[in-house]
């Protein structure tokens, strides 16, 4: 108490010097929790719309698939029917089973029959790509996929 | 006129007003994605080894066209019927051993929940999000169902309990024998009604 009666100049100014690394802190705490897409996407991804969903909790178990209209700029080259991304290229039906057991390598053996296939597809493909990409899958016996989509009312997204 | 005091120090004051303006450009262009989706298990490739048969009534046909028009059971359907379809269907109990179904027991349909099959079939040409709507609607009718028995067995929701179990954070809260008891609850409710939706491979006309 005997301190601050001795002070005549008011309070001394807050030191600021730490504020920095304060920041600093939590700006790398940001830059090693979240993830940046490293690779473009090449094909339109506009997921449909469904609440009744599960939550793909581990990300180390899965695979994901993209599929959709050729983006933009794409498009006049290589048509607007659908295709398919696999990592950073566009592939054919054929290359996804393939791709999908190298993937499968990767992954430590513990949690390899725990992979969950993700196919993001885009809202306006029409079925038949999407029935050829789980034949593939079957074949590979990768059985267990999720359809992502965003949450949301599916009715009225129609 | 040599220096006494060396080097002066260098202001850090702005230091702080970067590593904001670092920190708050971070924020802004990253997004935490955490993806939701519907899960689902495709058949196996292997066909069983005996034919099975299952009677007529006890499946629940779902056709999508390639217009997105709705074929349930021979009749043109509406998509915000599906769901009340799907349960009455699913609820049936024609054979009496299901006491917990509250269905019209229909002889003309299923005989009871474990027995009761959605077909799902779909053209090629049918768009992914009346697919995925389709889908949603289904597992909506099993997840409605699962609901109701769950609140009246143990007082709250079948998704909040299947959530708790398979989030992977109260693997370290709770202690074994609640897991256990927890894993136990979510695989009876399964069970009285198991979700069996069969997805045909798509025709082609």
């Amino acid at each position: 108490m005997g301190n601050f009666k001795k002070s005549k100049k008011g309070m001394p100014a807050i030191s600021t010097a730490s504020l920095p690394d304060i920041v600093f802190m939590l700006l790398f705490f940001f830059m090693t929790v979240t993830t940046i897409k490293d690779y473009p996407m090449l094909v339109d991804n506009e997921l449909p719309m469904a609440d009744q969903v599960k939550k793909l909790e581990k990300k180390d178990r899965v695979i994901e698939i993209y599929v959709g209209k050729p983006a933009e700029d794409l498009v006049k080259v290589l048509g607007a029917e659908p295709k398919i991304q696999l990592d950073k290229r566009l592939a054919n039906v054929n290359e996804v089973a393939p791709y999908v057991l190298s993937e499968l390598a990767k992954k430590p053996e513990a949690i390899r029959n725990l992979v969950t296939v993700s196919l993001k597809v885009d809202k306006k493909v029409g079925m038949g790509i999407v029935s050829d990409i789980k034949e593939e899958l079957r074949k590979v016996n990768l059985l267990k996929v999720n359809y992502t989509t965003y949450e949301g009312n599916s009715l009225s997204g129609q | 006129m040599p220096r006494r005091k060396g080097a002066p120090e260098v202001n850090a004051g702005s230091m702080a007003d970067i590593a904001f303006l670092l920190l708050i450009f971070f924020l802004v262009t990253t997004t935490i994605e955490t993806d939701a989706g519907l899960d689902r298990m495709l058949p196996p490739m292997e066909p069983p080894e005996e034919d099975v048969v299952i009677k007529q009534k006890n499946i629940f046909t779902v056709n999508i066209n390639k217009n997105g028009q709705l074929l349930v059971e021979d009749e043109l359907m509406d998509l915000k019927g599906l769901r009340k379809a799907a349960m009455d269907f699913l609820e049936n109990g024609a054979d009496g051993t299901c006491n917990y179904c509250k269905g019209r027991k229909d002889p003309a349909s299923s005989d009871n929940p474990s027995k009761a099959i959605i077909s799902l079939k779909n053209d090629r040409e049918t768009k992914y999000s009346t697919y995925i709507t389709v889908q949603n609607e289904l597992v909506g009718a099993y997840n409605d169902l699962r609901n109701r028995e769950a609140q009246r067995i143990f007082g709250r929701s079948f998704v909040e309990m299947e959530g708790e179990y398979l989030d992977p954070k109260n693997k370290d809260l709770f202690t074994a024998s609640q897991l256990e008891k927890l894993k136990d609850d979510v695989k009876r409710i399964q069970d009285m009604f198991p979700q069996k939706l069969s997805e045909a491979e798509t025709t082609s006309n």
